[in-house]
């Protein structure tokens, strides 16, 4: 059974069953479409639950060619690194379309562009087809601008033109570099392109060759991160967009970024990563630091857990850009991690936004007095984003951390300092929103969450416990994939991983009673 | 007296040449439009030809691509005219500079 | 016996969550009856466990619960050794003492589950710190107890004062989580473990002299942090904006002495790093005596506690920093009961006085309050280090250690002695100004004594403040030989003989006694001493500390933020890109031109275009 296919093709169905409903029926968009993105989930579901742990090869692989002659086919498999970006996306539509009950205006269109959106993400994350990849790629970006543009707050239009052209520009670096890519593996097979990811693996690249086309992947990825210093497009889509639009952009459409890295920079062209390794991973901190400073002084709210994301990708890209094991493990976590803590966040900020239609911190006061339950589950979300251990922003955040220091150990000392800042720029948004006394007179009347807010937040609050108490079911799946990108960098130029940087290195330890002749006095 | 190849390419040239003329000296958008469709012809030719004398296949499909396309072409093509006919009762392309940068 | 362990972290976790989700459904009552419940039966867990170690029947044990990260080989597990027992008992013990003094002292409150909630987290938090097998773990414990100083510092939120204090706790102690983040990084890229076991015991062969001492140093740099050493105790003064009880739970008994702990627990390490020994020994004993210069002039009961904390917390750092663990050790345990008890103690007094924490409006309390009159004098006494409550066997352990150090130490050990004075005359002054003399309160003010559930873990407290000192007299090292399986392959303090150590008691006692006369002599009148010149002054506003801190580093670090966001980002970095936007629009506007509209120009020029194209493929092609 085509499993991915099916995956890939339920939103859009969903899509065509919305656009279908009679005109009038308004009332009856809102559940079908919730409704209608429950099915992609159950079939992510179904494939976590069948994934081969500890298989490093890629899972559910489908190969339909379309032409042989360009060597474009429909290629979509699932391993490691993907397996937990696409059970994320299908896990925070329902929960964003659940949280899109106060969109008015032209539901039946809203609902539309978000399940496109939904297959588009999908797609962008199992195609190994990178025909098919840009396809989707480019797929997320129209519903993305029409969902900004049309749905967003008052300086919707300048946000979303600047998140299309910043993205469009990338993508055309993005779309050269494929081609030239596919012509130069299809040169070596005797073809005219080959699009295939496994094609290209084997496809030897000269140095310079590796170094334009890092560069030309690097670039598009980059801003989608978003890297200091193509990050300014973010903080204005996320303030503009609508709630839900908020939460896919942070949680799952920063990702495709972090994620193209993975997949393609690092694996395509292990030298050009290897040499170009810290000088990305120096953005990066940068990243880290400039976000979190930026994110202390911001009067609105929601530009503040958008500059916040600036800094946690910061740390994900230098956890992959450090090339340990655990870095990379970890960056994979913190990108899963950060989808579930930001994207809280976001969802927070926009039940209280709906209630009281302003995001300047200036407004709130004492909240927690008026709001307990909200107060609660937002100071959990901003420590859970801060990275307080056991729950899930740390485990990334440590094994990025432990994992970096080992080949980057200045960087990584500079880019810890973002967990002060985190602590900062959180706690103090949350005491002027949430504590003293109730000043502004329009905050007392306001009512706390009801049911169906809690049962948004739930699934995101247990999943942040989760994987911050017990992590290994998913750092168990993701470690072997992330092994072959280092086997292969070290297969293919003179780097070599610290011994403590692979799993191997990891030293045993035994249980039970201590005897005294371990140590010597 | 053999009919060659090159009697063929000379046609089309003329035919390709005539259909230049017609584009940039006549104002008749209609008229432009036979002219293209002469052009295209003769290339159709040309393409023709020059499959016959070497023996591929491959000239007479591209024809018969480039004759789908003039379809197409066409029937877009008028039905802009014909639109613009109908606002300004002309078809005179010196009167319409709506394009200009 | 040690399987049942994991309850001790289970149980307060289990009691967190059941207050937090139905506390309010169940009722003041079951909801301080349950919070309290499982506290004291983590202590009951643990007791077996720990005489075991008494008995010498016990093994010091790792116990394996599961596998947390798996990429770093860091595990949930135990480390059951003499030293994690020692703070178990401390911290549910006291902590078990605290919660049902707090049925009392928060009743009525309308967040009363919530508060329990907090308390019973914070003990689980400090149970993950203190039995964790691995650094990793450790830090869990760690930032955790953090969160739960963050949520009980600002119990009462709506006062903006606690709200701040909560949040520069939480920060402050982040810096210092900071430095150990850092030291565990080091420590991974050394050992490629966390697991205490592995590292104790290969670190000597591994570990060179520099590695060492950036290890132990940034590990300081947490402790600092934690345990409210300079530069980052600043926050500890501020915390006491809390409901006292949790004042005498986390920043008296037990949170603030984590870093101590930590410093003992990784003694392996810090032996192997002596520069790392002389720096903490110095900063302890700077913040003793910085501590204790400001204690002597504050005004607000829970303060001159506060600093005092500070002060001793001072103490234990010398001692980890001259090597004497279990000195510091056992002076943390002395003085988690009789500063338990004292803050408990303050507490009752706030209580009576309906919320006043002025001593100056205090006064003549003896008779009104007799049980919590008597139990303080003993924790005055303790901690003032008069012969034979606990105080003075711990610190003169202490002062001993340092003292047969020998050298430059012997400078740290009269300053040492300088701050038992200091301590001694602060103490004196706070336990007259409160209890004895002539009243000071106004006439709405009817002081009473407090209820049962607050006097008897007052009791409890001071019976311990007498007695726990007993058990390490020089005469008879009991708790040194309890915890040495947890010290094993550190060297004994060398030099201490009896006749010494006996001498620099009576040295010790003899300025404890100083200390009481002066400050008796001092306050003991009708009148309050005019607290007046330059040093009272600069003393009480408290050198000013957080305000050179605002001035040097949070309003620089403001500003640098505010120019990032108003300038760098607006104008340099989106500025660029709008500078490329203007240029692309100016660059089409140029070729717009070119646009005239005429159907003909263009068919011209492609006409004119492809017969150039024609005769340069020629060109090329070689047709020519």
């Amino acid at each position: 059974m085509p499993v991915l296919t099916i995956l890939i093709a339920l939103p859009i169905v969903g899509a065509i069953v919305v656009a279908l409903l009679p005109k009038r029926r308004t009332e009856l968009v809102y559940p079908i479409a919730l409704g209608m993105s429950i099915p992609p989930l159950v079939v992510a579901m179904y494939v976590l639950v069948n994934f081969r742990v500890g298989d490093a090869a890629f899972q559910f692989a489908e190969n339909v060619v379309f032409t042989e002659a360009f060597g474009i086919g429909w290629i979509v498999a699932v391993d490691g690194i993907s397996l937990f970006m696409v059970v994320l996306t299908a896990l925070l539509f329902p929960i964003s379309i659940a949280a899109s009950r106060s969109i008015t205006s032209n539901v039946k269109s809203y609902m539309v562009l978000m399940l496109i959106l939904e297959t588009g993400l999908l797609g962008v994350f199992l195609a190994l087809d990178l025909f098919v990849f840009f396809a989707f790629f480019e797929i997320v970006l129209i519903p993305m601008y029409l969902l900004i543009s049309l749905w967003g707050s008052e300086n919707r239009a300048y946000a979303s033109l600047k998140f299309v052209l910043f993205t469009a520009t990338g993508s055309a670096f993005l779309l050269a570099s494929i081609i030239a890519l596919a012509i130069i593996t299809g040169d070596q097979m005797g073809t005219l392109a080959s699009f295939d990811f496994r094609n290209m693996l084997q496809t030897e690249l000269s140095s310079t060759a590796q170094f334009v086309l890092f560069a030309g992947f690097g670039i598009a990825f980059a801003i989608k991160v978003p890297l200091f210093p193509f990050h300014t497009w973010l903080p204005d889509a996320h303030t503009e967009a609508p709630t839900a639009a908020s939460v896919i952009l942070a949680a799952v459409l920063l990702k495709m970024g972090a994620y193209g890295f993975l997949r393609f920079n690092l694996t395509l062209f292990p030298e050009a990563a290897v040499s170009l390794a810290v000088p990305l991973a120096v953005l990066g901190v940068v990243g880290i630091v400039y976000g979190a400073a930026l994110a202390i002084v911001q009067p609105d709210i929601k530009r503040l857990i958008a500059y916040s994301s600036v800094s946690h990708m910061g740390f994900i890209v230098l956890g992959a850009f450090a090339l340990t094991t655990q870095a990379l493990t970890g960056s994979v976590v913190l990108m899963i991690s950060h989808g579930l803590t930001t994207g809280a966040l976001f969802l927070l900020v926009g039940m209280i936004y709906d209630r009281t239609h302003t995001r300047e911190i200036a407004d709130y006061g004492g909240l927690a007095r008026v709001m307990p339950v909200f107060a609660g589950m937002f100071l959990f979300a901003a420590l859970a984003s801060a990275g307080l251990p056991g729950l899930s922003g740390f485990v990334g955040e440590f094994a990025v951390l432990i994992g970096s220091y080992l080949t980057l150990p200045v960087l990584t000392v500079i880019a810890s300092s973002g967990v002060i800042l985190a602590a900062i720029y959180l706690l103090w948004a949350y005491e002027r929103v949430f504590t003293g006394p109730v000043t502004n007179p329009k905050l007392k009347v306001l009512r706390d969450l009801g049911f169906r807010e809690v049962a948004i937040m739930a699934p995101l609050v247990v999943l942040i416990i989760g994987l911050g108490v017990y992590p290994k079911p998913v750092f168990d799946r993701i470690e072997p994939s992330v092994g072959i990108i280092l086997d292969r960098i070290e297969a293919t130029t003179d780097f070599e991983v610290p011994a403590e940087g692979r799993l191997s290195g990891v030293a045993e330890i035994e249980y039970g009673p201590v005897h005294e002749s371990g140590g010597d006095n | 007296m053999i009919v060659t190849t090159t009697w063929f390419l000379l046609l089309a040239a003329a035919l390709f040449s005539i259909g230049v003329a017609g584009v940039l000296i006549r104002r008749n958008a209609l008229v432009m439009f036979m002219s293209i469709e002469l052009m295209l012809n003769a290339v159709n030719l040309t393409f023709v030809a020059v499959s016959r004398e070497l023996g591929l296949i491959e000239g007479q499909v591209a024809a018969l691509f480039v004759m789908v396309v003039a379809a197409t072409e066409v029937t877009v093509g008028l039905a802009i005219v014909v639109a613009v006919f109908r606002t300004r009762a002309s078809a005179n392309v010196d009167e319409l500079a709506e394009m200009k940068g | 016996m040690t399987d049942l362990l994991w309850l001790v972290i289970a149980l307060p976790l289990l009691g967190a969550v059941v207050n937090l989700f139905f506390g309010k459904r169940l009722g003041e009552p079951v909801a301080g009856g349950l919070s309290v419940g499982v506290v004291v039966a983590s202590w009951a867990i643990a007791v077996p466990a720990t005489l075991s170690f008494v008995t010498g029947s016990g093994q010091v044990e790792t116990i394996y619960l599961f596998s947390w990260i798996p990429v770093v080989g860091a595990d949930a597990a135990i480390l059951w050794d003499p030293l994690s027992a020692v703070m178990t008992m401390i911290v549910t013990g006291v902590g078990a003492l605290i919660h049902i003094y707090s049925l009392g002292y928060m009743r009525g409150d309308e967040r009363y589950p919530r508060f329990f909630a907090f308390l019973n987290l914070f003990i689980a938090s400090m149970m993950i710190l203190v039995l964790s097998a691995n650094f990793a773990m450790m830090f869990v414990g760690w930032e955790l107890v953090g969160l739960s100083s963050y949520l009980l510092i600002s119990f009462w939120f709506t006062k903006p004062e606690a709200a701040a204090a909560g949040k520069k706790a939480f920060i402050v102690n982040r810096i210092g989580d900071w430095g150990f983040l850092v030291a565990l990084m080091i420590i991974f890229a050394t050992f490629g473990t966390f697991d205490f076991g592995t590292i104790f015991t290969t670190a000597p062969g591994i570990l060179t002299v520099g590695a060492a001492t950036a290890i132990t140093l940034l590990l300081f740099v947490g402790a600092a942090g934690k345990s409210a050493q300079i530069p980052l105790y600043i926050w500890l003064p501020d915390a006491m904006e809390g409901p006292t009880p949790v004042s005498a739970l986390i920043h008296a008994a037990t949170m603030v002495t984590a870093g101590v702990f930590m410093i003992a627990r990784a003694a392996v390490l810090f032996e192997l790093a002596p520069v790392s020994g002389a720096v903490i020994a110095v900063v302890g004993t700077l913040t003793a005596l910085v501590a204790a210069l400001i204690a002597v002039s504050q005004t607000d009961i829970k303060k001159v506690l506060a600093y005092s904390t500070i002060s001793q917390l001072g103490f234990m750092v010398l001692a980890v920093g001259v090597g004497a663990y279990t000195a510091g050790v056992f002076h943390l345990a002395t003085h988690a009961f009789f500063k338990a008890l004292l803050f408990l103690g303050a507490g009752s007094v706030i209580h009576a006085m309906a919320g006043e924490q002025d001593m100056r409006k205090m006064g003549g309390l003896r008779k009104m309050m007799p049980v919590t009159f008597i139990t303080m004098a003993i924790g005055w006494l303790a901690i003032s280090g008069i012969f034979p409550f606990a105080g003075f066997w711990s610190k003169d352990e202490i002062l001993a250690a340092t003292f047969a150090k020998g050298g430059a130490f012997i400078v740290l050990w009269a300053v040492g002695l300088f701050v038992a004075l200091l301590t001694a005359f602060y103490m004196t002054r706070m336990f007259v100004m409160t209890f004895l003399g002539r009243p000071r309160w106004d006439g709405g003010t009817h002081p009473h004594e407090s209820p049962a559930t607050m006097t008897v873990p007052l009791i409890v407290l001071g019976f311990f403040s007498v007695s726990a000192g007993l058990v390490n007299t020089p005469a008879r090292l009991a708790f040194e030989h309890f915890l040495e399986p947890s010290f094993v392959g550190v060297p004994h303090i060398k030099g201490l003989t009896l006749g010494l150590i006996v001498t620099l008691a009576v040295v010790s006692l003899v300025v404890a006694l100083a200390g009481v006369t002066w400050g008796w002599l001092a306050y003991r009148r009708d009148e309050l001493p005019a607290e007046d010149g330059a040093f009272w002054r600069r003393s009480l506003e408290a050198f000013a500390v957080d305000d050179f801190y605002g001035r040097v580093i949070v309003a620089p670090g403001k500003r640098v933020s505010t120019w990032a966001a108003e300038t760098m980002d607006p104008r340099v970095i989106d500025g660029a890109a709008h500078g490329v936007a203007r240029g692309v629009l100016r660059f089409g506007s140029v070729l717009g031109k070119l646009q005239t509209g005429q159907v003909r120009g263009y068919a011209g020029g492609m006409a004119v275009a492809g017969v150039i194209l024609i005769f340069v493929f020629l060109a090329v092609g070689g047709g020519f």
